[in-house]
């Protein structure tokens, strides 16, 4: 096995500097998850206004994999309407499940080595989850 | 440094593994041990060649069944020094012995205002049962607090045992930090106040000699597949005047009397405390686990492992950017750590592409988490069958680790 086929460049950098991280003062929605397997967590919140992701943050803990993946999905979905967000959320779980997404999906797609690991695919989707959550649930108290 | 031990890496066919590439380095024997030829053996030619019922049919295959499962009943009483055979209860697993516990026991003796006392040492498995016991009973939940090095605090157990405890609950060995509690000193408070000692051997009984008498126990739970036996099967050891007092937990074939249309008796104990077909072939296993155990021999077992662990402790002390837990004598056979900027899932990634097996997460104990302040920690835990090699390469892989990661 080869660390570099799920540890590529783009994931590392995400991970060591992550784009995107810290909380919103005043978000419109905002979710906690937990990844009970491994006690990771992750807190997303975004700012929608005119129908689109004017900002977003997460912060948590968890492995280079969830951190990179929500590094790297804040930065796409940010200018991104909610339903784009909602739908590129949706088409990366199925691209780690090994379908074919049928569209750009940008640095994410350097995540692609991870679907060959199950166990590890629940790191990858953390922040997707916790945003799909957060924008079809609208909004909540943030995880204390 | 024994090597002794080392001669019986030959008797467990997956450690000629390729992991990878490379060897295999097998170091999450906390979560569950590799099985001997002996074990994988028996299991197999049970079913080959006496499967049947047990206890209920007169056939020559049923009688052989039932002899060999209430067999490995004598055996395990013999082996942790249980007074009596019946005092033996096949269980699926630590979880489930724990669980009948606090349903058989707890259900039938606490009352609201009692207490349960705990360590913040345990498994989930140790913890939730009573965490819902008391739920129910309008009882409280009490814990046992630890000092700085990770040994339990022995003022904060004599603080938090008092005249309404009716149960402590507590490992022998913590499956994070390796803490051994004085289970003797804490059957002394617990039976001065009239509590019961429940002791969770799952990370003990596969490492050491058990005289359940001599320990002071009043329960003791442990699982086949830590000790080199079959998953899904355990035991439940427990006084005959405790079990006389319980009721039973799971309902229907095997566990019964005599039954009428609107209600039934129980069988004897232990059958009264296993409902249902239970794993025959799991507990033949056992049996043939022990015989390994015993023919290795329980305190070259012991000494082999602690030496072990201890060595892995302070080699990975030594390691500039990794922090051990625990505490760094008497400890059970494994280390917990982390590498400073790497997360453990990350590590135990990098690990496993060198062949080096470890464990990665909260090792459900939430808790102790809480208590050390991280969210996950790395695990090496060790078996009969590890060596020195063993411990190198973890060494390297974590070196290589940390320049992959910290490039």
């Amino acid at each position: 096995m080869n660390l570099d086929d799920m540890y590529r460049e783009t994931i590392l950098d995400h991970n060591q500097m992550p784009r995107n991280k810290g909380t919103l003062a005043r978000p419109t929605h905002t979710v906690g998850l937990l990844n009970p397997t491994c006690g990771d967590s992750i807190r997303i919140d975004v700012l929608i206004e005119d129908g689109k992701v004017a900002d977003i943050r997460f912060d948590g803990q968890g492995c280079a994999i969830s951190m990179a993946s929500a590094s790297m999905l804040t930065q796409a979905v940010k200018g991104r309407t909610v339903d784009e967000a909602l739908n590129l959320a949706r088409d990366f779980k199925q691209f780690l499940l090994g379908q074919d997404p049928n569209r750009d999906l940008g640095e994410l797609a350097a995540l692609e080595g991870v679907s060959h690991f199950p166990s590890r695919v629940k790191c990858a989707t953390l922040a997707h989850n916790a945003l799909q959550k957060a924008l079809s649930e609208g909004g909540g108290e943030p995880p204390r | 440094m024994t090597t002794t031990v080392t001669q019986y890496q030959a008797d467990f066919p997956i450690l000629g593994r390729q992991i990878h590439g490379h060897r295999l380095v097998y170091l999450d024997s906390a979560a569950t041990s590799q099985k001997p030829r002996a074990v994988l053996d028996a299991e197999f030619e049970y079913y080959r060649h006496s499967n049947a019922n047990i206890l209920r049919s007169v056939h020559t295959l049923a009688e052989e069944s039932t002899e060999a499962y209430e067999a490995t009943r004598r055996e395990v009483a013999r082996f942790i020094g249980a007074p009596r055979p019946e005092e033996v209860i096949f269980t699926r697993g630590t979880t489930e012995s724990l669980n009948l516990v606090a349903r058989g026991w707890g259900d039938a003796h606490l009352e609201a205002g009692d207490v349960v006392v705990v360590t913040l040492l345990e498994h989930h498995s140790n913890l939730i049962p009573w965490q819902q016991l008391v739920r129910r009973k309008g009882a409280e939940l009490r814990y046992i607090e630890l000092n700085a090095d990770g040994t339990l605090s022995m003022e904060s157990a004599e603080r938090a045992i008092d005249e309404r405890t009716k149960v402590v609950a507590v490992t022998q060995t913590s499956n994070v930090l390796g803490t051994i509690p004085p289970i003797a000193t804490l059957a002394e408070l617990a039976h001065r106040v009239g509590a019961i000692l429940v002791v969770d051997g799952a990370q003990s009984v596969p490492h050491q000699l058990i005289d359940v008498v001599r320990l002071g126990a009043d329960f003791l739970a442990f699982s086949g597949h830590k000790m080199y036996g079959p998953t899904g099967v355990g035991v439940l050891w427990g006084r005959m005047n405790h079990l006389e007092s319980m009721d039973p937990v799971l309902y229907g074939g095997e566990m019964i009397g005599l039954v009428e249309r609107d209600h039934a008796t129980w069988a004897d104990i232990p059958q009264r405390f296993e409902g249902g077909t239970p794993n025959i072939a799991g507990v033949v296993g056992l049996r043939s686990a022990i015989h390994y155990l015993e023919q290795v021999g329980l305190t070259t077992v012991e000494t082999h492992e602690r030496a072990l662990a201890e060595m892995a402790y302070h080699r990975l002390q030594n390691m500039p950017g990794v922090t051990v837990y625990g505490p760094s004598r008497d400890r059970g056979a494994l280390v917990a750590f982390n590498v400073d900027g790497i997360h453990p899932h990350d590590l135990a990634q990098a690990l496993d592409a060198e062949g080096v097996a470890i464990r990665a997460g909260h090792h459900c104990a939430q808790p102790l988490m809480q208590w050390l302040g991280v969210t996950a920690t790395a695990r090496a835990s060790f078996g009969l069958y590890n060596d020195e090699n063993d411990v190198e390469a973890l060494e390297t892989a974590i070196h290589r680790a940390q320049r992959y990661f910290q490039r």
